[in-house]
């Protein structure tokens, strides 16, 4: 009412978007990054006409920002068609986005051709053509790389909307940006030459793309010709099975035996995209010995990538041949991987090939199979060997886990005491996987004292990790198992002369209270936290508080009133200021005040 | 377009005349100024230089005036920044210093300009834009920067851009860090213009130049027992054309030539360049003096050229055994080794570079001499970069050091080189014959005359 007063004729609603315009140009950067981000409600303010004619001229030259402004502001754009007056007028929008477009910065390059692409779809027909292409055409030949990049992006969006001349032309230029001098342009043009066969027409395909592709799958710069491997497999889910022969597979055959590891790791890497790509007539008399030769290549990194793959590759084999192909083909290659020299071939292989005995059924797996998991749970890193183990679960519905006990309970043992947390972490994490599946009997036998061993380790991040194990032990075993088992064990250590120890006990009693309910909250684990508040050390002390805080609202509202208020108010009159804090903390939180 | 005429001037063909001096003519040189690198861009129409003070410099051409033959285009100052800062290393208790022991321009991709530039430890890429427009009008303050009644705004304004005076500005857009143990001693961008490799003493590192947070190692000659270490990397650079070939040198005077195609760790060399020694010229001194301080590819990708302490050689790739060419920088030093071993100077490390054609070469000395070698005529020529003879386009003279025997006019002895004054980085303009003779703390800049 007061602003209203002061200036009969101001707006006080136009403050904030003042204040949002000039901070465009603020000197920190977060205040112009907010101030982009809220763009459209600056746009609103001034009206469709303003925002044509002062905001994008204003922001078509405000490419001197950091990334992160442009970034935002790229992408604000992409969604402002409505904010200059619709699709009639969407076209307004390309002068701001055209100049990010030949910024240096990838992400920012890539942000603004996403939101042409976007905004390319509201463009009417006439428009596309009047508008956009030229467009399009500017950047195509425009006199730095980056615009060229980021032209390639914009072919596919145009090409279906426009009149067979202009699409000419638009090959064209896609012809000429695949031989450009510098390969930063011709790594855009094969990455996007997928993209740009699927809106061709299918001549187009045949004549044009497989041209291109071949030329850029032999292109002298191994970055481009790894690109163009990803190329390749889009273009052969466009091709009639019988033009895949001629003219796709003698370039595919050539990337999976190239020069250059880095392309042959792309082959093995986009595997199993392929194998779906060429269907399973190629598969059988292609690819089959071609995966073989990237299972035994010489580059660790081309064997580790094609290891990923063997399972995938496996279960996508046709049906009718598949465990002919496995067992005569790839049952070898696999076999000589379990020993290879480097182990991230051997986890890579680890973490897939139980998943083999699903494909491959029960007498087989015993028979071939059992043999490597069992060499890769002696392996002597340790890494495969949790590989190994996190996949238990397939092997289990396959020949039971009973097969594998008598090694599986030393290779568990071994990681339990690595000398690496690490290592030690990552076992404790699998721990209620191997519960499940290994049953409460079984657990109790042999696991448990690990388990129980863990919550004294010197390491915190492993108590902490034995701590939420016991949680989700319980949670498989129920509360019962719980009292008989773990509990006693966990509330004798609130007596350890070790004060770190101690507090173990309370952690605990946190995380296990809610899953053990009410009865055994109350019963077993309150006294204890009572008969630690009086702990000598002010840490035991304030973390009871805090478990207090934790448990309340298991316990009824009774024994909160008569048990736990008083021992709060005397942690609460605590000389230690930080147990002070913690005990009003709880009170406060458990409404006991 | 001129084609570079060959030749290292000084005969028929053209001379060497002086253009410009940078720098301050105090004989007292602060070591902050020395100058550490000197680099043109592709284009030839920006050169940079890195200091001790860890400051880069950097120098652009001026549009050619009417007269072509008077003024053919001075060297200005275009921008000048700080790249690297002295540091600490708390964890090793080292002191890290801001010297910038590299600089390489990145090839031009829009209107602005990048360059890596490295000291010891951390490689950064510099961004170097123009700014010519700045935006105009608030809306809560007036022109004189006077805050406005909020209640009295009954409009928005939009700033508007207005033409302003051209502001040139440097920005670090990338700090590659935290990945060499050892000192850095060259950096190169591959042609693939997505990667680079960066080298220090033990170890090579391959970078993305989008990434910094991760580079793979692809050379590391650090024995398992540090004891046993007899060799060390004193250079690298990665092939013009071919993206998957490099090249590094190493102290014990061998070049390794290795493909990154063959395995991702290219700790097995495909090639092996080595010249036998001559066992009647072995002396206490021959390890030292073969040790190689720099290694440069010949623009046509054919050739490569190292630099040792007496001599430059030329290397075709094809031929292992032993170089094609080999010129002698200061061969009357040779009876001098123990001395300069005594003053340490034996330790420089002198660069080389190739003029655009590949025809000629050109390397530094010591008592501000800089020496030239013609690859087709073998004929060569000792210049000197010098104050004295610093106006403007005055023809440098040749030199000459009397080698024994009688001192003849305009020669100078051995004994009265100033090793003090030592020229280690040059370079050629890529295109034309003009060059950049770093000299201490001067940059002079030298031009053909055509005759």
């Amino acid at each position: 009412a007061t602003s209203k007063m002061a200036g009969a004729d101001s707006d006080d609603s136009l403050y904030p978007i003042a204040v949002l315009i000039d901070e465009l140009r603020n000197e920190d950067v977060q205040l112009r990054l907010n101030s982009i981000k809220k763009l459209s409600t600056i746009a609103l303010a001034l009206g469709v006409e303003r925002t044509r004619t002062e905001l994008l001229p204003f922001l078509t030259d405000t490419i001197y920002d950091e990334d992160e402004v442009l970034l935002a502001l790229a992408e604000q754009l992409g969604n402002f068609t409505m904010l200059v007056g619709g699709p009639e007028y969407v076209h307004c929008l390309l002068p701001p986005l055209e100049s990010l477009a030949t910024v240096e910065e990838t992400v920012v390059r890539d942000k603004a051709v996403e939101s042409l692409r976007k905004i390319s779809h509201e463009h009417s027909p006439v428009d596309l053509e009047v508008h956009f292409e030229p467009l399009v055409k500017r950047l195509a030949s425009g006199d730095w790389f980056t615009s060229r990049t980021s032209a390639c992006g914009l072919f596919s969006v145009c090409y279906p909307r426009v009149s067979s001349t202009v699409k000419a032309e638009i090959r064209q230029h896609f012809r000429t940006l695949c031989s450009d001098d510098t390969p930063m342009v011709r790594r855009a043009a094969a990455s996007k030459l997928g993209e740009f066969a699927k809106v061709l027409e299918l001549e187009y395909v045949k004549s044009d793309i497989i041209s291109l592709f071949t030329a850029l799958a032999s292109d002298e710069q191994d970055s481009v010709r790894l690109l163009a491997v990803e190329a390749g497999v889009s273009i052969a889910t466009l091709l009639p099975q019988e033009d895949l022969e001629t003219l796709v597979m003698p370039t595919l055959r050539q990337a999976a035996e190239d020069k250059s590891w880095r392309v042959r790791y792309m082959v093995a890497d986009k595997f199993s995209d392929l194998q779906k790509a060429v269907g399973p007539e190629i598969t059988k008399n292609d690819l089959v010995p071609a995966f073989q030769n990237l299972l035994k290549d010489c580059e660790a990194e081309v064997r580790a990538a094609a290891a990923n793959k063997v399972k995938e590759f496996c279960e996508n084999l046709p049906e009718d041949s598949r465990e002919t192909i496995i067992m005569t083909h790839i049952l070898p290659c696999v076999k000589e991987l379990v020993s290879d020299t480097n182990q991230h071939v051997k986890s890579a292989l680890a973490s897939v090939i139980m998943g083999l005995s699903t494909i491959l059924g029960k007498d087989n797996t015993v028979e071939h199979l059992l043999p490597l998991f069992l060499a890769q749970l002696k392996d002597e890193c340790p890494e495969v060997r949790l590989n190994i183990i996190s996949n238990l679960d397939c092997v289990n519905e396959v020949i039971g886990i009973r097969q594998l006990s008598q090694s599986l309970l030393p290779a568990i043992v071994e990681l339990a005491e690595d000398a690496k947390w690490r290592v030690r972490l990552a076992i404790i994490e699998y721990m209620p996987l191997l519960a499940g599946q290994l049953g409460v009997e079984f657990f109790d036998e042999k696991l448990n004292s690990l388990c129980m061993a863990w919550l004294v380790d010197h390491v915190y991040a492993i108590r902490e990790a034995a701590t939420c194990n016991l949680m989700k032990l319980v949670e498989k075993f129920g509360a019962e198992w719980a009292q008989n088992t773990i509990v006693p064990k966990v509330l004798g250590m609130a007596n350890d002369p070790n004060y770190l120890h101690r507090m173990t006990t309370l952690f605990c009693i946190n995380a296990l209270s809610e899953v053990c309910g009410q009865e055994i909250t109350t019963k077993h684990m309150l006294p204890v936290v009572f008969k630690m508040s009086n702990d000598q050390v002010a840490n035991v002390r304030f973390n009871v508080a805090k478990s207090l805080q934790k448990i309340g609202p298991v316990l009824d509202s009774n024994c909160l009133q008569t048990e736990v208020k008083p021992v709060l108010e005397k942690l609460a009159s605590d000389q230690d200021m930080d147990v002070k804090y913690f005990a009003q903390e709880a009170i406060s939180v458990l409404s006991l005040a | 377009v001129n084609a570079p005429r060959g030749g290292v001037g000084g005969g028929n063909d053209f001379q060497w005349c002086f253009s410009q001096v940078k720098g301050a003519i105090d004989e007292d040189v602060a070591e902050a100024d020395i100058i550490s690198t000197v680099e043109f861009n592709c284009s030839g129409e920006l050169l940079a230089t890195g200091d001790k003070g860890g400051r880069v410099v950097i120098f652009q051409r001026e549009q050619e005036s009417k007269n072509r033959l008077l003024s053919r285009g001075e060297y200005n100052v275009y921008s000048t920044f700080q790249s690297h800062e002295p540091e600490f290393d708390y964890l090793k208790s080292l002191e890290i210093e801001e010297k910038i022991n590299k600089i390489r321009w990145l090839p031009q991709q829009n209107a602005a300009h990048f360059l890596l530039s490295a000291n010891d430890k951390t490689i950064k890429l510099w961004k170097i834009s123009e700014r010519d427009k700045r935006a105009e009008g608030y809306n809560l303050k007036d022109e004189d920067g006077r805050l406005r009644d909020q209640f009295r705004i009954t409009t928005l304004r939009v700033p508007v851009l207005m033409p302003m005076d051209l502001m040139v500005e440097a920005s670090p857009r990338r700090i590659f860090a935290n990945a060499h143990t050892y000192h850095i001693n060259s950096i190169s961008v591959n042609s693939d213009y997505e990667t680079y490799l960066s080298a220090d003493d033990l170890r090579i590192n391959l970078w993305h130049l989008e990434i910094t947070d991760r580079s793979f190692n692809i050379v590391d000659i650090k024995p398992a027992n540090m004891e046993e270490l007899t060799e060390v990397i004193t250079a690298a650079e990665c092939h013009p054309h071919q993206c998957n070939v490099f090249v590094y040198s190493s102290s014990k005077g061998t070049i390794r030539l290795c493909d990154t195609r063959a395995a991702a760790l290219c700790d097995r060399h495909s090639k092996f360049f080595e010249e036998p020694e001559d066992p009647s010229s072995r002396s206490f001194f021959s390890e030292i003096i073969s040790s190689i301080s720099d290694v440069k590819f010949s623009h046509s990708g054919r050739y490569m050229m190292t630099r040792d302490y007496l001599s430059v050689k030329v290397w075709d790739l094809n031929m292992e055994n032993r170089p094609v060419e080999t010129y002698q920088v200061h061969e009357y030093l040779r009876s001098k080794l123990c001395s300069l071993y005594e003053n340490d100077c034996i330790f420089d490390k002198f660069e080389c570079c190739w003029n655009g054609s590949d025809s000629a070469i050109m390397t530094g000395s010591y008592n501000n001499f800089f020496r030239m070698f013609d690859r087709n005529t073998r004929r060569d020529i000792t210049l000197e970069a010098s104050r004295e003879n610093s106006k403007p386009r005055a023809m440098l003279k040749p030199r000459k050091v009397c080698t024994g025997g009688k001192r003849k006019k305009d020669e100078i002895s051995v004994d009265s080189l100033d090793f003090n004054k030592k020229i280690l980085h040059t370079a050629w303009h890529p295109k034309e014959n003009v060059i950049a003779v770093a000299a201490t703390n001067n940059l002079y800049i030298f031009q053909d005359k055509i005759n």
